[in-house]
Order: structure tokens, then C-alpha cells, then sequence
């Protein structure tokens, strides 16, 4: 049977919800296998709610559109769930029973007693990743929130590897043929003066990709194939 | 580095970067095109080798439109549009179409389109949603006059409040105009089908327009693989002089037309000749089906129908979404088949009548309110099968269809299982309870 996911990233404008489809994306194609994204936002401005619909596979996709029925939700804000900011409610509308929601919070949230009920009664695996903490710890900035939450995903899917998640950095920050939004490339530039040198840039997304797929591994959410990444980031541009 | 660098998009993609072009030596931009070589469309279709890229549709379109020998482009930049006629126009600056101007609006186009074909000339336009119907009085003016050319109909919506998402409620209005009508799945269709149909329109038994539809945005907007012959080769030019109707010129002017123009005069003949004009326009229609075979590979694909109990019947994106219906039915023990309609004009009638003649269950999903596919395919089987004709799942609006939309009426179809997405009065043939859909029809 073929390996699928049909994942629905929600988030907040500035959290690089695009960005990490995109990454995550070329990283499963990268691997050998098959991917599409769909992005979805309003107007592009910080702390707006943005959707992305990534769908992974080892057989060919043939689908298009939006997803409605995800195998896997990543919620990279909390404020999504607690302040609804996304254009699917509740946050876990249309989850497939025994699917997966890849919360990016510091341990486990208070949900209301009617959606945690729901939630238990789909058998839904409910996974709370400090991925912004990861992201300040490694990186020192929480701008690789992303990162993490693609490293993470990466191992749970088993679709892809470390390695193709940080092709698919260099990639984005180096190689052609995205076409961003005039948002997304000036966000780029500041990024990029921060860091002065795309390769640091590069460096310490790779490292906070191989956090999140480490966290993964050893609370055992990762699929059963995967294992740890323990080789330093070896990048060279 | 230099101001323009510290501006550039980090990943230099021309589309959003402020750096100046770099200044190149004076190479003659219609070289490529001046050297491409015309091939047979036997070779271009069937034999030439392909290689396969990651591009959008409207990218596929312009990447057909190279290598179709293209003379005269007609643009009008209707919203919602897709980037095609934009892409096209720079083929034209390469050489590779020979003339390429924008119209003031659709009207305009499409009988500038109506003109240039008549001249002779090979001709093309694409336009979107509201643009289609805006165009439609002229586009439905050119199967009389007798018009080869190929255009792309980019479904958008067309209905009150706007949308911009696929909805191909159009097809609906294209498919009785007596043009010919193809309906892309993906960016492959796209590619193929806009080639193919120069070669079809063209044919002297036929000699009617081709209109290639596709289901906006998913297709247009976003990336699929497409293998593609050699950008140096291209299909010959439209031979008009051999042509089953003259090309306007001196001595065929266009004041001839007009003069014996038969609707003109009401009295028995002026009828009789209009009518058997519109016989004829049908039955060119008719006539293209064996081109359609020669040079599509078929009017419609079917995958596994042979031995289905089930079988899903499909075109455009909802074919695309269909294919992953069928996955999803397999794993779950369905013995399932599926059939994707490439051409709705002519409509594959002999060919689903023969597939469908064992189907329990055919099930029509579709991108559009009025299920004009659902129509077709229940008239088409009439009394041919007794499968239970589902005509749905629909999405309208812009919305995409869930696969498991379509799962959930395989399995209840097959089960017997009321459905919540399809209202009786869509269902049809088969055991249908007349009680039930006398009811739906009384509430509404």
C-alpha cells in the first residue's frame, strides 16, 4: 500500500508556513518521492492566519485543490487553536481518524472539554513539539520555528531524510525557480542581512531540521524506518 | 557589490528582481524560431522523443503554441485569466508566432479570430471565466463559418457573486455551438490536446474550430509534469489554399458572403439553407472523431472497467481527483474502474456504451451546479446499461471536490445507503425509487 499524507499546515503570517510546504516539499521529492503543495493566505501580514496543504507520497498524486480531509495537521502557532486564527475551524476540522496533530507548543494545552472529546473520539495522536524553543535554542532566533516543525514532520512521514531537507534549504536560499511573493522576498533580505552570510543562514536551519527529527525519534513519533541524525550539518555552498 | 545586488531577490527569480538586465551581444531574437523544422503530425505525435519538465499550464500551453506553426495570437488580458496569452505574446517576440496583437475585449477578439482564420491564417486566443461568454456570441458564430482555430477556455466561474477558482459551469454554453470541445485533466492534457487541435480543426472534412477547455487555476496556475518533444521542431503551416472553404481574398471577397447571406431573406429556401448548414456543421463534428483517435489516442482513457462493479466517469480536475478516488477504493476491496472523457464534442457515445454495458454502479462527479457531464453520460447509455447513474459529487464555486466526496458515493451507491451530497433528483437509471425523486421534484 502506498505511503500518503495529505498534511494541513496552519499558522500565523511570519512563521514561514509557505516556506516550510515548499521545503518540505522539494525535501520528499529530493528523497525519490512525490510531492504538491497548495498554499492558501488573505492578505500577507504578520500574525494573519495562513494555510498550506502539502501532500507526500512514494506513488504519483493526482489530487489538486485544498485539503479537507488531512492525515496530519501542523499547528505552528498556538494562537491558532486559542485565538482561532485559521481558515479551518475548529483547528482539527476533517482530521482522518488515527491522524495526526503536530502541535508547536511548549508541552500539552488545555482544550475545551468539547474538542479534546472529539478529538479522543477520532483517535487522534495529539504530538506537542516546542518547536519555537528549539528554534531559539539551536538557532537563537525563532524564525526557524519552521525548520524544526519540517524536521519533525520529515521523520514522522519517513518520506524523506535530513539530508534532502537541507538540499531543499539550499535550495530555497540559494538556487532558482520558487516564485515567491514580494512579502516573502523582503522578509528574505532581512533574514539575510541578520545573518549576513547565507551559509550561517543555511547552517542553522539545518541544525534546527535535525533538532525537530531528533525530538521525533526519541519520543517514538517517528515512522518506523527512521533514525536518529547524528552527523554534524555538512554544508558546503 | 552593488545597489542593484543588495536589492536582488536572494534567489534571483527574474520575476522579482530589480537587477538590470544583463546587456547581451546582438543575437538575432528570432533566431531559434527561424532554424525550428517542420515534421509530419504523425511524427510530432506519435514518434518524436519527449523530455519531461515541471511546468505550470499556462506554461504547457505556450510550450504547445511553439511548436504549432502558430501565425496570428489575439490576447485580452480578462481577470480572471491565466498567464497563457501573456506567454504567448513572448513567443511572438521570439519569433515563433508570427503576429500577436491585444484586442479592446473579447468581442473584438473573437472576431478578429473569426477573421484572421478566414484569411487563412493559423490562429489562437485563450481566454477565462466571464471572457468566455463575453466572446461567446463570436465564438459561436464560428462553426458556420466554416472556422479552423484552436482556443483555450480557462474554467473560472462565470456566475454571480465572482470567484475566481475552477468552475466549469462554461463548458455548459461551449458544448452546443458545433465547435469541437476538449476538456485538459492536467498540464499534459493541456499541452497535448491545444496541439492536436490545430491538426483536427484543420482537417478539410472537419474544418470547424477547436475549443480546449481546462479547469482553471489547478491547472493553469499550478505545476505538473509534461513531456515535451524538441522546441526546434514544429507542426507544418496551415495549408488554407487546399482548404473545403476559400480563404478570403481579392476574388473571394468578403461583400460575397454577405450578399448571399440566406438568413437575410425569410421564405422556405432562406430556412432550408440555414438548416442544412447546421446539419452539416454537426456532421463535420461527427466526422472528427476518427481524427480525434488517430491523433489523441482515443476520445476518452478507461483504467480497469472491464471487471468493475463500480466505474467512475470523469473530466478535467475532476478525472485528477477521480484517480486518487479509485486508490482509495482498491485498498478498500472495490473492484472499481474509471474513465476519463478527453472530448466532449463530439461525446465518446459508441465507446461508453460498450464499457459501461456490465457497471452496477457509474458514478459523475463533477466541478460545476448543473452536472452538464452527468447529462451527457446517462443520455449517452440509455438503454445501453442498467448501472445506477449517480451524477455527483458536484463542487461549484470555486471549491475543490474531497475525494473522499466521491469514496463516499461509490460505497453507498454500491450498498444502497442514502446519500448526503447528491439529491435524489441527480440520481438516475438503475433501481431508482421513483417515489423519491417525485418528492425531491415536488419541493423544488
Amino acid at each position: 500500500m502506498a505511503k500518503r499524507f495529505n498534511i494541513r499546515m496552519a499558522g500565523v503570517g511570519g512563521q514561514g508556513v509557505v516556506t516550510g510546504s515548499h521545503i518540505l516539499s522539494t525535501a520528499v521529492i529530493h528523497a525519490g518521492g512525490e510531492s504538491t503543495i497548495v498554499p492558501f493566505y488573505g492578505s500577507e501580514k504578520r500574525m494573519a492566519p495562513v494555510e498550506s496543504y502539502v501532500r507526500v507520497s512514494d506513488e504519483p498524486i493526482y489530487e489538486i485543490g485544498e485539503i479537507t480531509f488531512p492525515h496530519i495537521i501542523i499547528i505552528f502557532h498556538p494562537q491558532v487553536i486559542t485565538h482561532g486564527k485559521s481558515y479551518t475551524m475548529p483547528f482539527y476540522f476533517g482530521l482522518k481518524e488515527d491522524g495526526i496533530a503536530l502541535i508547536n507548543n511548549d508541552g500539552p494545552m488545555n482544550l475545551h472539554k468539547d474538542q479534546a472529546r472529539e478529538l479522543e473520539e477520532r483517535r487522534a495522536k495529539l504530538y506537542y513539539f516546542p518547536a519555537t524553543k528549539i528554534s531559539l535554542e539551536v538557532a537563537g532566533m525563532d524564525l526557524a520555528t519552521n525548520m524544526a516543525l519540517m524536521g519533525c514532520i520529515g521523520a514522522i512521514t519517513g518520506l524523506t531524510s535530513v539530508e534532502a531537507l537541507e538540499q531543499a534549504v539550499k535550495d530555497r536560499f540559494l538556487g532558482k525557480g520558487f516564485v515567491v511573493s514580494g512579502g516573502t522576498a523582503a522578509l528574505d533580505s532581512v533574514v539575510e542581512r541578520k545573518f549576513k552570510k547565507k551559509q550561517e543562514l543555511i547552517d542553522k536551519n539545518v541544525a534546527v531540521i535535525q533538532a525537530g527529527w531528533n525530538y521525533a525519534v526519541d519520543h517514538g513519533w517517528a515512522a518506523p524506518s527512521v533514525k536518529r541524525s547524528e552527523a554534524p550539518a555538512t554544508v558546503g555552498a | 557589490m552593488s545597489e542593484t545586488e543588495v536589492k536582488a531577490n536572494p534567489q534571483s527569480e527574474p520575476s522579482t528582481s530589480v537587477a538590470a538586465p544583463k546587456v547581451e551581444s546582438r543575437r538575432d531574437p528570432h533566431a531559434d524560431a527561424k532554424k525550428q523544422r517542420i515534421v509530419t503530425p504523425e511524427y510530432m505525435f506519435q514518434e518524436a522523443p519527449r523530455t519531461k519538465e515541471f511546468i505550470t499550464g499556462s506554461e504547457a500551453a505556450k510550450e504547445a503554441i511553439r511548436r504549432s506553426n502558430v501565425d496570428l495570437a489575439i490576447a485580452y488580458p480578462i481577470t480572471p485569466q491565466s498567464e497563457t496569452m501573456q506567454l504567448v505574446g513572448v513567443l511572438y517576440g521570439e519569433g515563433y508566432v508570427k503576429e500577436y496583437y491585444r484586442g479592446e475585449e473579447e468581442v473584438g477578439v473573437m472576431a478578429a479570430i473569426a477573421g484572421g482564420s478566414r484569411a487563412g491564417v493559423r490562429c489562437f486566443t485563450a481566454t477565462a471565466g466571464p471572457g468566455t461568454l463575453r466572446g461567446l456570441e463570436g465564438i459561436a458564430s464560428w462553426p458556420g463559418h466554416r472556422l479552423p482555430a484552436v482556443a483555450m477556455f480557462t474554467c473560472r466561474v462565470v456566475n454571480a457573486p465572482l470567484a475566481i477558482q475552477p468552475d466549469n459551469i462554461e463548458v455548459a454554453y461551449l458544448l452546443n455551438c458545433g465547435m469541437i470541445v476538449f476538456h485538459a485533466e492536467n498540464q499534459q492534457d493541456m499541452f497535448d490536446f491545444l496541439m492536436a487541435g490545430f491538426i483536427i480543426s484543420e482537417k478539410n472534412d472537419v474544418t470547424l474550430p477547436v475549443g480546449v477547455c481546462c479547469d482553471g487555476f489547478f491547472v493553469t496556475h499550478a505545476r505538473g509534469y509534461v513531456r515535451m518533444q524538441d522546441r526546434a521542431i514544429k507542426l507544418p503551416p496551415r495549408d488554407a489554399w487546399r482548404g473545403a472553404v476559400p480563404v478570403l481574398d481579392a476574388e473571394n471577397p468578403p461583400a460575397r458572403l454577405s450578399r448571399d447571406a440566406p438568413v437575410q431573406k425569410s421564405n422556405f429556401m432562406a430556412y432550408n439553407i440555414h438548416a442544412v448548414w447546421q446539419q452539416e456543421v454537426w456532421a463535420a463534428v461527427e466526422r472528427s472523431r476518427k481524427y480525434i483517435n488517430q491523433y489523441m489516442g482515443g476520445m476518452l482513457t478507461a483504467e480497469n472497467v472491464d471487471d468493475a462493479e463500480a466505474v467512475i466517469i470523469a473530466s478535467g480536475s475532476a478525472a485528477a481527483q477521480s484517480r486518487e478516488a479509485v486508490r482509495i477504493c482498491k485498498e478498500k476491496g472495490i473492484k472499481i474502474g474509471l474513465i476519463k472523457i478527453r472530448s466532449l464534442r463530439p461525446f465518446p457515445t459508441e465507446e461508453l456504451r460498450k464499457l459501461c454495458g456490465k457497471a452496477k454502479l457509474i458514478v459523475v462527479p463533477e466541478f460545476n451546479y448543473v452536472g452538464w457531464l452527468a447529462k451527457e453520460v446517462a443520455t449517452a447509455i440509455y438503454g445501453y446499461s442498467h448501472a445506477k447513474i449517480i451524477g455527483g459529487p458536484r463542487v461549484y464555486g470555486g471549491q475543490s471536490m474531497p475525494v473522499e466526496l466521491i469514496v463516499d458515493e461509490v460505497e453507498s451507491g454500491l450498498t444502497g445507503k442514502k446519500s448526503t451530497n447528491v439529491p435524489m433528483s441527480s440520481i438516475l437509471g438503475g433501481a431508482v425509487n421513483q417515489d423519491d425523486v417525485a418528492h425531491f421534484m415536488r419541493s423544488i
